[in-house]
């Protein structure tokens, strides 16, 4: 599939680079015994420390720094056992300190690689360039007052991870679906609860245009996007935009924009004289954080199976479709789910079940998998029933929906409901003999060559029982009769 | 009340223990000499009420046989470290009435050992100056006259806590050394004063100037007095990362060790352009006593010595330029409203802050920026790096380094200057130590041809201040140093 | 490395102290001469030599992930020249 975009001049190669930010799940923040919680009245989740009083000094939290490790570990990067906290020094009303302390030369995790599973079914790897971990910031208000601001450091503080990818992409859709399977390893992992809207998962997105063989062209960045349609957007925005004014002879300028989801446009942030210089240089009240390799170690023996080694397992050895596999895959419980479910049974007819069936219920009640009353356990009785021959798959789909409604296992609906498939011959025949019996003038038809009918014919059967006649033994009695 | 004020804070604890005198009346006492010194500004703030308050429950547990190491002893604090419930200003104009609701933990150590506070102490603004004259509170005079009445500094950054212990209007000072703050005073004002190794003492609720390079120390009459005061002081605080987790050494049994068989290094490259020739001799003369004591002189070398001041006027300005970056009008202290955030910013800082401390921000924001972190700031790391080295090599060899304190004594306040490199020559000798993180004391050693004081310097083996206290303790008996200055309280005026 | 007067104004602005422009000159002055000196430093042959950042020697030390701070409003708005509803308040920032 080509990615490229095709100009009035030629076409042109989209690169992509994303820095993602992701807030890391832990009870305190990164260098303060503040709480990190979303959620509280302004400044509650503040300590003296968050709000840079004259005297205070940081202590980092040993879990943010696990939860980083955890982090590279799952994007299989190179875990860093010695890094170096940085001040990244510019002034803002949000940032009490009047620096942020970020990691710069030395970071805690180094290079990566996250594969990303594509919409034909095809995945690609994306390099990752580092991660590291830094100070969130705290919240402005620009709109409650005609020339006033409001700041709210409750933020201020929180651990963020930076997570730098190569500019290895080349469309939005790469781009999207790398945040999506970012997201999804961030959640297995509980490193990061991924909630777009919340802001703990946030992306700025580096886009350039080249004509293909070309070196880099200049890049811009779009900071901030806070869910997969708006990065999605901003992309093909700036990718027009950026091929409209270098079509039109002129130069991209590298500068930072920020999106408008009202218009789905970017627009320069209006930036002052001179660039930010932020005089980045190791903050002398910390020290080189040390990990010992076996702490990693016993870090990485921990992990929970993590989605792209269980999509292989779902492909490889249960023969599952790669689509269904990322379904499968993309939340950690929908795969502990799929694994107790199909456990002993026909795997393939179990994801089926899960990703047509039970997915639709959920997404039309609103409900979630965890809410759900049809436990793994009571789909997989279900799966066994239509395995066994007991009900046909039609029916099943009947006692789904009891299932979903009322929590009982199958068979207890089966059995209430007297759905039990006849696979009797003898009955099935009895009733073909009565449909031919009172239609002759459609067998008439039939055998004369109208081979349509022969779906009237099952249809005919199926009403007469109920819908519980086994359909194969029909077909196959109905063809025998009818041909002769 | 003069004879209150001659007892010695060793001497003192062992009266209040015993009931001969009362923390009250100690308290009163020095409230009084305060007072009656308070043309030399020590003092930027009394805590009177509360100093008694305080010395009334150190007399309910001295009454039953209990109390901390200072116990009813009073005590002066630099108003760099933050203590609750008082103004605490760096004595800059920018913090001018920000009163924090914390306390720094060398403060608490000191109270919850019995420590009486008289009142806050002046200082340089934001440490930043070795005459304590860039204070928004006008300049100490040093209680030592100089020829013909002349007023006097009394160096700095810590210079009100040095000129109220030698005018004894504080019986014991707190006070901070980034390139010899604690030290460079003491020498000036005929008092002791010690830089304990980086990391001894917390720096938590201290108004940061160079985080790498700040450590908070103990001022006092004599070496006894100064094991006292270190003893509350010190120790590992868990909410600054950069505390050292070392138990401290037996400072009271150190100070009767002597230096019999302790190897002395004397450094070649510590003779300096324009010393006055009174502090040659005076260094000779101390060499003389260890000697006599039994230590062995050796002569060392450190070669990297005069790259010390350099190096440190990149680094201490670099760290200072991003530690002051949180004085912006938002959160506490001085705002000049403005209608943008920006120029609130600008306005705000430019009024808050002073000529020197503003001249050092620029400096420490130019060395970082981009373009000059390599030539400049990472250069200071490298060449700290030789002179750490420096130091490490000759601690093979020696136990401690005798050096001078200071260049010359005491100088005119109001001296006018070129450039402001004139005055950063003031911590020659001083800054070595913090650039390595080692514990570096002053001992008043003699008079100058004028009668000022001069002290010399001790520096030790990082956590090994035991051995500072030995050697302190030699020159201290040795050299017999009995003067007092003209201003101090109860003295001719 | 010398210093002028439009570099004073760049790093007055990165640093956020307004320095009027009659003071530029004689500061760029002040600061040449303190760098002037500084770059003795160049004397020193540091090659192979590693900047020496922390002179403790040891690791940074790690707490535990409990929350021990927070919920002390009052004292973090104490000294505060503005406040509006538990917010700080400064002038408007133009984005």
């Amino acid at each position: 599939m080509s990615n490229l975009v095709s100009g009035a001049t030629g076409d042109w190669e989209v690169v992509i680079g994303l820095e993602v930010h992701a807030q890391v799940t832990s009870k305190a923040k990164l260098f303060s015994g503040a709480s990190a919680t979303f959620g509280a009245d302004p400044n509650q989740n503040v300590a003296l420390v968050d709000a840079a009083l004259p005297g205070m000094l940081p202590v980092i939290n040993q879990e943010c720094v696990r939860q980083a490790v955890r982090t590279g570990l799952g994007l299989k990067a190179k875990i860093n056992l010695q890094s170096v906290f940085d001040r990244k020094n510019y002034f803002y009303a949000d940032l009490p300190q009047g620096y942020q302390i970020s990691q710069f030369k030395h970071p805690i995790v180094g290079e990566g690689v996250l594969r990303i599973d594509l919409a034909d079914g095809s995945s690609r790897d994306i390099g990752i360039e580092r991660l590291h971990l830094e100070q969130d910031a705290g919240k402005s208000m620009h709109d409650q007052h005609p020339s006033k601001s409001y700041i709210d450091l409750n933020r201020t503080g929180v651990a963020l991870m930076e997570i730098v990818s190569r500019p290895d992409m080349r469309s939005s859709a790469e781009a999207a679906a790398y945040v999506r399977k970012l997201r999804s390893i961030l959640r297995y992992l509980g490193t990061c609860d991924g909630n777009m809207e919340e802001g703990s998962l946030r992306a700025d997105v580096n886009v350039s245009v080249r004509r293909p063989g070309e070196d880099f062209g200049t890049r811009t960045e779009t900071k901030n996007l806070n869910s997969l349609r708006f990065i999605q957007q901003a992309i093909d925005y700036e990718v027009a935009r950026q091929i409209e004014i270098l079509e039109d002879g002129g130069e991209i300028d590298q500068e930072t924009r920020l999106f408008d989801t009202s218009t789905g446009t970017t627009r320069t942030m209006r930036s002052k004289e001179d660039a930010h210089d932020y005089r980045y240089f190791p903050d002398p009240d910390l020290l080189p954080l040390v990990i010992a390799q076996d702490e990693v170690d016993a870090l990485a023996a921990a992990l929970p199976e993590l989605p792209d080694d269980i999509k292989d397992r779902l492909t490889g050895e249960y023969g599952l479709s790669p689509y269904d596999a990322a379904v499968i895959t993309e939340e950690r419980e929908t795969a502990l789910y799929y694994e107790q479910a199909s456990k002993g049974r026909d795997r393939k007819l179990v994801a089926n079940w899960m990703t047509v069936e039970l997915f639709g219920a959920l997404n039309k009640s609103g409900q979630t998998l965890a809410d759900c009353k049809v436990t793994p356990e009571r789909l997989g009785g279900l799966v066994d029933l239509i395995s066994d021959g007991t009900i046909s798959g039609r029916i099943a789909k009947d006692v789904f929906a009891d299932m979903f409604d009322s929590g009982k296992d199958a068979a207890a609906v089966v059995e209430e409901k007297g759905l039990k498939q006849v696979s009797d011959s003898g009955a099935i025949e009895a009733m073909i003999d009565g449909v031919i019996a009172a239609n002759e003038d459609k067998v008439a038809e039939y055998r004369g060559g109208k081979d349509k009918l022969f779906g009237f014919f099952v249809g005919q059967v199926m009403k007469q029982s109920g819908g519980q006649a086994n359909p194969g033994m029909v077909n196959e009695i109905l063809r025998r009769k009818l041909d002769g | 009340m003069t004879d209150l004020l001659e007892l010695g804070a060793v001497e003192a604890r062992a009266a209040l223990a015993a009931r001969d005198v009362s923390a009250v009346e100690l308290a009163s006492a020095y409230i009084a000499a305060a007072e009656e010194t308070a043309s030399q500004n020590h003092y930027v703030a009394m805590t009177a009420d509360r100093a008694l308050e305080m010395a009334a429950q150190s007399d309910e547990r001295l009454a039953k046989g209990e109390g901390g190491l200072i116990e009813g002893l009073p005590v002066g604090v630099k108003d760099l470290f933050c203590t609750a419930g008082y103004a605490s200003t760096a004595c800059s104009h920018i913090l001018d009435g920000f009163t924090p609701t914390y306390e720094s933990t060398v403060t608490a150590n000191l109270w919850r050992e019995g420590g009486v506070m008289i009142g806050k102490l002046n200082c340089d603004e934001f440490a930043m100056g070795s005459a304590n004259e860039t204070s928004h509170f006008g300049p100490v005079i040093n209680p030592w006259r100089g020829k013909d009445g002349v007023d006097l500094v009394p160096g700095g950054s810590s210079g009100g806590s040095a000129a109220a212990v030698a005018a004894r209007s504080a019986l014991l000072a707190t006070g901070t050394d980034t390139g010899g703050s604690i030290r460079q005073p003491a020498a000036f004002c005929g008092v002791v004063g010690l830089k304990p190794t980086y990391g001894r003492c917390s720096r938590y609720g201290i108004v940061a100037f160079a985080s790498s390079l700040d450590q908070a120390g103990p001022f006092s009459r004599n070496v006894a007095d100064n094991a006292l005061m270190m003893q509350a002081m010190a120790g590992y605080d868990e909410k600054d990362s950069t505390s050292a987790n070392v138990p401290l050494q037996d400072l009271t049994k150190a100070l009767g060790q002597g230096v019999k068989g302790m190897k002395i290094g004397i450094p070649s490259e510590y003779v300096m352009d324009g010393m006055d020739p009174d502090v040659v001799t005076l260094w000779q003369q101390g060499q003389d006593w260890l000697k006599a004591a039994g230590a062995e002189l050796v002569e060392i070398s450190l070669p990297h010595t005069k790259y010390a001041l350099p190096a440190y006027y990149i680094i201490a300005p670099a760290e200072a330029s991003s530690n002051l970056a949180r004085y912006d009008g938002v959160r506490y202290g001085l705002r000049v409203e403005a209608d943008s955030l920006d120029e609130m910013y600008a306005k705000t800082r430019a009024a808050g802050f002073g000529e020197e401390v503003q001249r050092r921000i620029m400096i420490g924001t130019y060395v970082l920026s981009a373009g000059y972190y390599d030539a400049y700031y990472l250069k200071a790391q490298r060449v700290r790096r030789l002179i750490r080295d420096d130091f490490d090599t000759v601690f093979q060899t020696v136990d401690a380094i005798l050096t001078p304190a200071t260049p010359t004594a005491a100088f005119a306040v109001g001296r006018k200057v070129d450039d402001p490199v004139t005055n950063f020559l003031n911590d020659v000798f001083t800054v070595p130590a913090n650039l390595a993180g080692l514990p570096g004391m002053v001992v008043p050693a003699g008079l100058n041809g004028d009668g000022l004081p001069l002290g010399l310097q001790l520096l030790g083996r990082p956590f090994d201040e035991a051995t500072l206290y030995a050697a302190g303790q030699v020159i201290e008996d040795s050299a017999g140093f009995t003067a007092t200055p003209a201003g101090r309280a109860g003295g001719q005026s | 490395m010398s210093v002028d007067k439009t570099t004073v104004a760049k790093i007055a602005r990165l640093a956020r102290i307004h320095v009027p422009e009659e003071r530029q000159e004689s500061i760029a002055e002040e600061l040449n001469g303190i760098l002037s000196w500084v770059d003795e430093l160049n004397e020193v042959n540091t090659d192979n030599v590693e900047p020496l950042a922390n002179v403790t020697g040891h690791g940074l030390p790690m707490r535990e992930d409990v929350v021990t701070d927070g919920n002390r409003i009052d004292e973090v708005l104490a000294n505060v020249p503005e406040t509006a509803g538990g917010f700080f308040v400064v002038p408007k920032v133009v984005e």
